[in-house]
């Protein structure tokens, strides 16, 4: 949101940008690290938590996830950026989530041909893919207004910071709930022989909330800018 | 009717869209600053989910499902449609939202201008989605059935907002740790609400409960 692009002259349908700016030049390599930190899609922009939350419980799902997000995002925002100056102000809602559904429809079916039990237990989240705030925001606040390079980088960048939450909180809830990483045990034996128990309050839904919650007190104490005021 | 209020309190309460499946978050982090926005978008949600799910439950069940088009015909019955739904619940989200926000703009100016961008956004609200999703999902018996569990979780999301937003009125009096203040202490109430709400699981009301809730 912070880097927007100057408007060129010419409105143009190019994919690159042709030799004016280098195609990793300071800004678009800030459009891919923001997202991670200072303007990140899920702690600061508050954007998309929807899903992000319920799918936490294990690693798999939510690596699965992130992927989905990022090739959803990277193509829809590179697709509207191409439309544009085509689409209607009126009506670009229903275009944007028309272009967003097609998107998630081919991510759908992909994993149903290729990743069946992750589909399964993704249920209805692929489909939310398509309301997730994330993607709609960004089609909204960057890609209306931006190039197609620029658009895809901001996509990549958003969907990554989306995905590396999804992916630190699956890590504890997964580690902490049930004493697994990816299904395979981590937690030694020897200490649950010394009474540790998993804590089975994690996999219930709650804990992802003050999981996010304290990842936000850590990120916010060290990054003191994002404070907000009361 | 029994089990209509059993779905409808189930809706609501058991299977909250907020607390147990964290649908509709970003809308319901963003205007909940104040309880007076925070109704307004309420009543909007309960009132395009009260009725895009039995649209779209009607939509399934003729067109889309497996073996839906069979009253065309019985040599459409092979048809599967289903990889159709995504698209077609969310268009017809999306143009009821736009109805919704015509009305509003009209008969509630204030509240137009005070929703702002979170109308339109209603339609990427995942609870809209997520309750036809849910809807697909649970097969049920009729469209009655479909719009009581629309019209629940409707209300169940408007009980959860105007909840927090209440709480976050009076949070600001708090002195809360800096950098937890604002997004971070809401995400731990909400979680704190959500443990609440899970002490409804495994409720299923009796007829002879209800009524003796009633009263």
């Amino acid at each position: 949101m912070k880097q927007k692009h100057t408007p060129s002259q010419k409105p143009s349908l190019f994919f690159v940008n042709k030799g004016k700016e280098a195609l990793f030049s300071k800004k678009n390599r800030a459009l891919l690290s923001d997202p991670m930190d200072d303007n990140n899609p899920i702690t600061v922009q508050v954007l998309g938590i929807c899903s992000a939350l319920a799918i936490t419980v294990q690693l798999k799902p939510a690596i699965v996830m992130s992927i989905s997000v990022v090739v959803v995002m990277a193509a829809s925002n590179v697709i509207i950026s191409l439309l544009r100056n085509l689409i209607p102000n009126r009506i670009r809602i229903i275009v944007q989530l028309v272009v967003v559904a097609a998107m998630v429809v081919l991510v759908d079916q992909v994993l149903k041909a290729y990743a069946y039990d992750v589909y399964k237990e993704l249920s209805i989240f692929i489909g939310l893919i398509i309301t997730n705030c994330i993607v709609m925001g960004r089609l909204e606040a960057f890609a209306l207004a931006n190039r197609p390079w620029p658009s895809f980088l901001d996509g990549i960048g958003n969907a990554a910071g989306y995905g590396f939450i999804l992916i630190v909180v699956a890590f504890f809830r997964e580690l902490l709930g049930s004493g697994k990483l990816f299904g395979y045990q981590v937690i030694p034996d020897a200490l649950y022989e010394m009474g540790y128990e998993n804590n089975g309050l994690m996999l219930l839904s709650p804990m992802a909330l003050i999981t996010v919650g304290i990842f936000i007190w850590i990120q916010r104490s060290r990054n003191r800018k994002l404070i907000e005021k009361n | 009717m029994e089990s209509y209020i059993n779905l409808f309190v189930k809706s609501i309460f058991i299977e909250n869209m907020i607390f147990a499946y964290f649908l509709g978050m970003c809308s319901y982090l963003a205007v909940s600053k104040t309880v007076k926005t925070a109704v307004g978008l309420g009543f909007a949600v309960i009132f395009v989910l009260s009725i895009t799910v039995p649209i779209n439950f009607l939509l399934d069940t003729y067109l889309l499902k497996p073996a839906a088009l069979t009253w065309l015909g019985s040599e459409y019955a092979s048809i599967d449609l289903s990889f159709l739904s995504f698209i077609m619940f969310i268009a017809v989200i999306a143009s009821m939202v736009q109805l919704v926000e015509m009305i509003v703009e009209k008969f509630a100016p204030a509240l137009y201008g005070a929703l702002g961008i979170f109308l339109p956004l209603i339609a990427v609200n995942c609870a809209i989605l997520g309750g036809s999703l849910f809807m697909q999902q649970k097969d049920f018996g009729g469209v009655l059935e479909s719009g009581v569990y629309g019209f629940g979780s409707g209300i169940g999301w408007f009980l959860a907002i105007i909840a927090i937003a209440a709480i976050r009125e009076k949070i600001t009096y708090s002195n809360v740790p800096a950098p937890l203040r604002g997004l971070g202490i809401t995400f731990i109430i909400t979680g704190l609400m959500a443990i609440g709400f899970m002490s409804f699981m495994g409720i299923k009301l009796r007829s002879h409960l209800w009524i003796i809730l009633l009263f």
